[in-house]
């Protein structure tokens, strides 16, 4: 199974990972981390007209985290912000070719997923504090 | 004395879960002894018996079943004062866990002993639960912490500890005796001895000696020492706080209510004797019962064999460690200055994605910080992975687990 997990992909995202850095002045930029591994995800956009224009990623992890963070950010790029919503860890799991990940690593592949809705929610309540909860998921929705 | 090498093939007999297989059906190969350990029959046995046959509360009840829970309870008290050679059972309190243990000690001792101005002084090798309740003290006392460094090799830079006793008005000192990533066994009985001298008292977080080396309070000199059950065959839901009697005749109660009192009224209330006056509530009385189960099983091998085998099984361990590419090795190269725990990584591979295919082995190592961060900090590393063993463990097991981190490296195409 382990063959399985660690394909060729998921090595080469996690070892070259895909915009992977800082943006100058992003627009929005959040930070989380996953307690059970230390996992760490921060994630910066660069919005415009309500298109994700730019994003970049940093973090430290476990191949999972890190290749699932890297893929997400080329899912993204160019697409409309409010996109984000309608995300769910099939989405996910699919893009990133891991759909049978036991219940302790399933946590690292979707926190990326976690960090860019919240990027996502904190972009619109810095704009309009009123409707920014519109954009959140029900609880345990993805 | 008869020092005969421990027959571990028939030890592992008394394990029930050694048994089981995992994943596609292989043998498990239990590598996690520093997070817990595994239990054997007699002490899944003994819990077994005392809620089948004469489960009652104890201290209280006149009938007989609960004279006969009390009896075994405070046998197994007898038990641990006798194993780390304490001068009396008043001085053994039974708490939930080594981390509460240091908590009875901040709170109830440390509130009142630890004054503005002073220092406590612990190092950067230890445990979340001796750092934290030092924090919180520090804050509430404005004291210092202060952390005694790690040296590159993993061991104490004791210039460090001198410097604060020199310069610093040490309040406490308090840390482990073994490292639970690095293994190092710290000097204990020199670092008593200079702490006594300023008369500063000392807490040792045994937790991780205890179950693997012979220790002696006596001898050591320490005045408080905590560790747990659990990680010495034990069940959970146990710690033991060890306390020099003369310190915990001054010390004020921690957790009020039943069996902490001798009489309540409304306005007062006169706490029990030493050591009844720190258990307040009904404990874990299986949990403490299965534990005098386990102190026996370990008394008929010995803890200097426990030790040996240990070291035995460590050396060859580190030295197939060491012959893989890539391998670092955290903490003393030397076996006879360490205890069986081995942190290490290899090349890139990310410690979870170790255990993770470990795991489809059979094989269980732990990965992550250790619940030590600040450690981790030290060595510049996010994770460590950490194989650690016990008793039961054996070198072909060993074999098993060095053939996956061959895997592991196969399958990160390294």
């Amino acid at each position: 199974m382990s063959d399985d997990i660690y394909r060729e992909i998921i090595l080469d995202h996690y070892r070259n990972p895909r915009n992977k850095g800082r943006l100058p002045n992003p627009d929005v930029s959040i930070h989380d981390s996953n307690p059970l591994c230390g996992d760490e995800i921060d994630m910066h956009l660069k919005v415009e007209e309500d298109k994700i224009t730019d994003i970049k990623f940093e973090g430290r992890g476990c191949a999972i985290s890190q290749a699932s963070a890297s893929m997400l950010t080329e899912m993204v790029l160019n697409k409309p912000l409010k996109h984000v919503k309608d995300l769910v860890k099939e989405d996910i799991l699919e893009n990133i070719g891991l759909t049978n990940l036991g219940p302790a690593r399933i946590k690292c592949a979707l926190l990326s997923l976690k960090v860019l809705k919240m990027s996502m929610v904190k972009y619109y309540a810095d704009r309009d504090p009123e409707s920014a909860s519109k954009y959140e998921n029900e609880p345990g929705a993805y | 004395m008869q020092k005969s090498a421990l027959s571990v093939y028939e030890i592992r007999q008394d394990f029930p879960i050694l048994k089981r297989k995992v994943g596609d059906n292989k043998t498990l190969v239990y590598l996690d002894n520093a997070a817990t350990t595994q239990k054997p029959f007699s002490v899944i046995n003994a819990i077994h018996d005392y809620y089948s046959n004469y489960n009652a509360n104890i201290h209280r009840a006149v009938h007989q079943l609960g004279e006969e829970a009390t009896l075994a309870y405070e046998q197994t008290r007898e038990k641990v004062a006798k194993f780390i050679n304490a001068s009396s059972t008043e001085e053994i309190i039974f708490t939930r866990n080594a981390t509460e243990a240091i908590n009875l000690v901040s709170y109830a001792w440390g509130r009142k002993n630890v004054n503005d101005g002073q220092s406590i002084v612990i190092t950067e090798m230890e445990h979340h639960s001796n750092i934290v309740p030092w924090q919180i003290l520090s804050g509430e006392k404005n004291a210092k912490l202060c952390y005694i460094g790690v040296d590159d090799r993993g061991y104490l830079r004791m210039e460090d500890y001198k410097s604060f006793l020199d310069k610093s008005n040490v309040g406490l000192i308090s840390l482990s005796e073994m490292s639970n990533v690095l293994g190092t066994i710290v000097p204990l009985n020199e670092i008593i001895k200079m702490a006594h001298r300023d008369g500063i008292p000392v807490l040792v977080d045994a937790a991780q000696s205890v179950p693997h080396l012979p220790v002696d309070v006596q001898k050591t000199d320490c005045d408080f020492l905590a560790f747990s059950a659990h990680k010495m065959l034990g069940p959970t839901g146990v710690g033991i706080l060890y306390v020099k009697r003369k310190i915990l005749e001054e010390m004020p109660p921690f957790i009020g209510g039943g069996d902490m009192i001798k009489e309540v009224h409304k306005q007062n209330t006169v706490y029990n004797d030493l050591p009844y006056r720190f258990e307040g509530g009904t404990p874990n009385i299986a949990g403490v019962i299965g534990f005098g189960a386990a102190l026996d099983y370990l008394n008929r091998i010995g803890m200097n064999r426990v030790r040996d085998h240990e070291i035995d099984i460590t050396k060859y361990a580190m030295s197939a460690l060491a012959d893989i590419k890539d391998v670092i090795l955290y903490g003393p190269l030397d076996a006879n200055d360490r205890g069986g725990v081995i942190s290490f990584n290899i090349a890139d591979i990310h410690p979870h994605d170790l255990a993770t295919i470990m795991n489809e082995r059979g094989v269980a190592i732990r990965s992550g910080h250790h619940c030590a961060q600040v450690l981790m900090e030290r060595l510049d590393v996010p994770a460590t992975s950490r194989a650690s063993f016990y008793i039961y463990n054996t070198k072909e097991e060993v074999d098993i687990f060095i053939d996956a981190l061959h895997n592991a490296r196969r399958i990160f195409k390294l």
